[in-house]
């Protein structure tokens, strides 16, 4: 049903007229607010670029043990994926999403952004979801805030930022809520009510007060439920992954949030475990709040700046380099696979002569993922979107 | 001209009760601005000196972890600590100075021109570079002439460092033809359309590539901080907005930044934002005229400039359309509490971390970490979201108390702290709190102390 009216938003783009689609009112609710339809996007940042090459690992190449022969002693066995690639041990909780389909591989991807590698440049680049074509800064919002706005009308509940740290990945003139799983506003009921009268002639504090205690109430309530005395702690990854859940079975279809750790310039191989056990964690847990049905409508997408280079390092890790990977999971998914096409370890092969060479612009995944999920059309994709992407021929990513 | 106090605490100032021997007319406010800095007199900041000094101790830190395992670690730990003081400092300062300064609005427009100048260190070598060009680029001419403001700015290794122009060489420069390197538009570009001409100024793509080849030979090095290297220069003349520069070192681009200082585009672009930022993000058509008309017949006279705004009537409205930014809101409450400028410079680590630095950071600002070189945003309801507001309301309830002992009397507060804004309701409700702890939390999360 998604599909018309973002079809239309893209034909009004190409300049096609909206009488020739008579769904379009159709698709504006009863209440007059629009809404994304069912389906789940998850988009988490992984700051610090993630070793694409340490995660799914190219096992059956000699090379990559030439390559890093102080990194690649694993000590557990990695799990089999497919293609000559396993999956690094500290993943090996995926293994069952693998084998269900429900987990993919984007290797040797990256934003347009070459050269500099610093993180912050590739951080901005990568959230405002921009290309070479397009100045630095140019663009000041994020892509994921740009695709809420392609949709005017849209409650600020669709999307959440989760989590304290600033995600400009979903900053713009769209409206999107944010809230820390950790953020409480304890305080007593006649406080409450003398903050209400307090608030109750300024709307701007009256709502945003309204949503925090309801909120706030809401996880206290939650926690008392799910965690009986004794129980052991939740990871900060848990609560996290908790929020987001509950937030996407109830009226938000996107959540995003950032995870860092993943910069691994020494000793890796305890710094990617750790890193890559958090994330896994995260995951699971998220498909366990979620529950089978609404994480069959879910796509989850992991993005972080760059790679990390093929070469270890003289301290036991990786520099910053340029292809990367990205993690797909959910129900939505056509998993059990690699995409992306795989540029080989050989010198020659290689960016610069020490980086993965990038394959393809990780911005297409997120916009084919866009578009098979919310029905976004390609011209707006490639204009509003992600200005300049070229998105390429369909990889077939989703169900 | 007799103004309303509270007006000029809040919207001009950092809030009641305003300190000893504060200004209390646009005229007296207007000539303390002609007067030395008194609040750079009360506690030093970090300098470009300081700045440079760090790049230093982290290239040598790190020059040692190389050797092993150990090393690298040890390495990290230093520059982290080190890292760790500057910023404490930076903080503590510029609250300090907000706190006990008797020039509250050039406190103010420290934060408006650090913030209309945005820069953000991005690494561990430069994090005390922002304080640096506040202290060194905005402090010494935000009452003097824009065009030397701009140039101070734009020279600054904070600039050079954020907007990537310490990366740009002229691709027909001598050190671009052997290394095949060429230029990044980015300060060029920022430099016309968020420094002085702003967006749709009158510029075109062309003038934005002639900026950039002119600015080509700026750069940072450890070693010095600013530094020209004619080896890196665009060869030839450019043409920017019609005027052709061309000369050898800086001076040319000096020329091409005082030209745009004083363009009318700039004038009213930046009298604009001025009126935004103190007054209301719709603010009065003639207010912003009067500004914009103070800077050309001026030539950039930001005294002029200030001049025209604070003795125009719609400076002074009583209607609160602005919200205190966080790192306002936290200097505002400090003050309320009675916290002074010696308090807070001798706060510890932990208390700094627990009271400012996780605060302002919780309630989306952190510190000097603007989203992007345009700065934070103007509009209320970016600062008043659900996870923002609560962070408010947490702090305004729980910090007080480890903050003044014994808490002041919150219904004596809600005066001092309000002034004129004590209305009916939070006056009732404050009476009405459980606790004085509650009370003094409900005066400080209350829409009349939030507002400006």
């Amino acid at each position: 049903m998604m599909n018309r009216r973002f079809f239309l938003r893209g034909a009004a783009v190409l300049g096609c007229s909206v009488a020739a689609h008579p769904m379009l009112t159709t698709l504006t609710l009863a209440a007059g607010e629009k809404t994304l339809g069912e389906n789940r996007l998850v988009v988490i940042i992984l700051r610090g670029a993630m070793d694409g090459l340490g995660t799914v690992i190219p096992v059956d190449d000699p090379l990559y043990a030439q390559y890093r022969p102080g990194l690649s002693d694993l000590r557990e066995a990695p799990g089999a994926l497919t293609g000559g690639f396993a999956l690094n041990p500290a993943l090996s909780g995926l293994m069952p999403l693998w084998q269900a389909g429900q987990l993919g591989f984007v290797h040797a991807t990256s934003t347009p952004y070459r050269d500099k590698r610093s993180h912050f440049d590739g951080q901005d680049i990568l959230e405002a979801g921009t290309g070479t074509d397009v100045a630095a800064h140019a663009v000041r919002d994020g892509w994921l805030n740009r695709m809420l706005q392609a949709v005017p009308g849209l409650s600020a509940e669709t999307a959440y930022a989760v989590g304290r740290d600033a995600l400009p990945l979903l900053e713009g003139p769209a409206p999107a809520r944010n809230w820390a799983p950790d953020l409480r506003l304890r305080i007593t009921p006649a406080t409450e009510r003398l903050l209400e009268a307090v608030y109750h002639d300024d709307p701007l504090f009256r709502d945003a007060s309204e949503e925090a205690m309801t909120l706030s109430d809401e996880l206290d309530d939650d926690l008392m439920a799910a965690a009986p005395l004794g129980a052991k702690r939740l990871s900060n990854n848990e609560k996290l992954a908790d929020f987001a859940a509950d937030r996407l079975r109830g009226a938000s279809r996107i959540a995003a949030f950032s995870q860092t750790g993943w910069d691994t310039h020494a000793n890796q191989a305890v710094g990617l475990d750790s890193a890559l056990k958090g994330l896994q964690q995260t995951i699971l847990r998220l498909r366990e709040g979620l529950g089978e049905e609404i994480w069959g409508k879910t796509t989850l997408i992991t993005m972080t700046e760059f790679g990390r280079t093929v070469r270890e390092n003289g301290t036991k890790g990786t520099d910053h380099g340029t292809g990367g990977l990205s993690i797909l999971a959910g129900g939505a998914i056509r998993g059990g696979q690699i995409f992306g096409p795989w540029p080989g370890l050989g010198e020659s092969a290689l960016y610069a002569g020490r980086d993965l060479m990038p394959t393809t612009d990780i911005r297409s995944w997120a916009a084919w993922a866009m578009a098979g999920m919310y029905g976004f059309d390609r011209a707006l994709l490639e204009s509003s979107i992600f200005p300049g992407l070229d998105m390429g021929s369909d990889p077939r990513l989703l169900l | 001209m007799p103004i309303n106090q509270t007006v000029a605490a809040f919207r001009f100032g950092f809030g009641l009760p305003l300190p000893k021997a504060a200004p209390a007319t646009p005229e007296a406010m207007l000539a303390a601005l002609a007067d030395p800095d008194p609040g750079a007199a009360l506690w030093p900041g970090i300098t470009t000196a300081d700045a440079v000094a760090q790049m230093q101790f982290v290239e040598a830190a790190r020059r040692r972890g190389k050797e092993s395992k150990e090393a690298f670690e040890m390495a990290g730990r230093e520059i982290g600590l080190y890292g760790m003081e500057l910023r404490d400092q930076s903080v503590k300062v510029a609250v300090a100075r907000a706190l006990d300064s008797p020039d509250g609005f050039r406190e103010r427009l420290v934060a408006f021109w650090a913030d209309h100048f945005t820069v953000v260190s991005k690494n561990q070598r430069t994090t005390a570079m922002p304080s640096a060009m506040v202290e060194d680029a905005i402090r010494p001419y935000l009452s003097g002439q824009f065009a030397d403001l701009l140039v101070a700015v734009t020279l600054h290794p904070a600039m050079l460092l954020y907007l990537n122009q310490d990366q740009s060489l002229g691709p027909g420069s001598k050190v671009g033809k052997a290394k095949g390197r060429g230029l990044n538009e980015n300060l060029a570009r920022e430099v016309m359309e968020l420094h002085t001409l702003g967006v749709g100024g009158g510029y075109s793509q062309a003038d934005v590539r002639e900026m950039a080849e002119l600015m080509t030979g700026l750069t940072v090095t450890t070693a010095d901080g600013f530094t020209f290297r004619e080896t890196w220069v665009e060869p030839g003349a450019e043409t920017v907005l019609g005027v052709t520069y061309d000369g050898k070192g800086t001076e040319p681009i000096i020329q091409a930044l005082r030209a745009l200082a004083v363009r009318p585009e700039t004038a009213e672009h930046i009298s604009r934002k001025l009126a935004v930022h103190f007054v209301s993000d719709d603010p009065d058509p003639d207010l912003v005229a009067a500004m914009s008309s103070a800077w050309r017949s001026s030539g950039g006279d930001l005294m002029a400039v200030y001049g025209a705004f604070l003795t125009h009537p719609s400076a002074w409205t009583l209607t609160a359309a602005k919200v205190r930014q966080p790192a306002e809101f936290l200097v505002a409450a400090l003050r309320g509490l009675g916290v002074t400028g010696a308090d807070v410079m001798a706060m510890d680590q932990k208390t700094l971390a627990r009271t400012v630095v996780r605060p302002m950071q919780a309630m989306g600002q952190p510190w000097q970490q603007a989203p992007g070189p345009n700065g934070w945003p103007e509009q209320p309801e970016k600062w008043i979201n659900p996870a923002h507001l609560a962070t408010r309301i947490a702090w305004s309830m729980a910090l007080p108390q480890r903050l003044a002992d014994p808490l002041p009397d919150p219904r004596a507060m809600a005066g001092t702290v309000l002034g004129d804004r004590a209305g009916e309701a939070i006056t009732l409700a404050v009476s009405r709190a459980e606790s004085v702890r509650e009370g003094v939390g409900l005066v400080l999360a209350s829409p009349e102390f939030n507002r400006r």
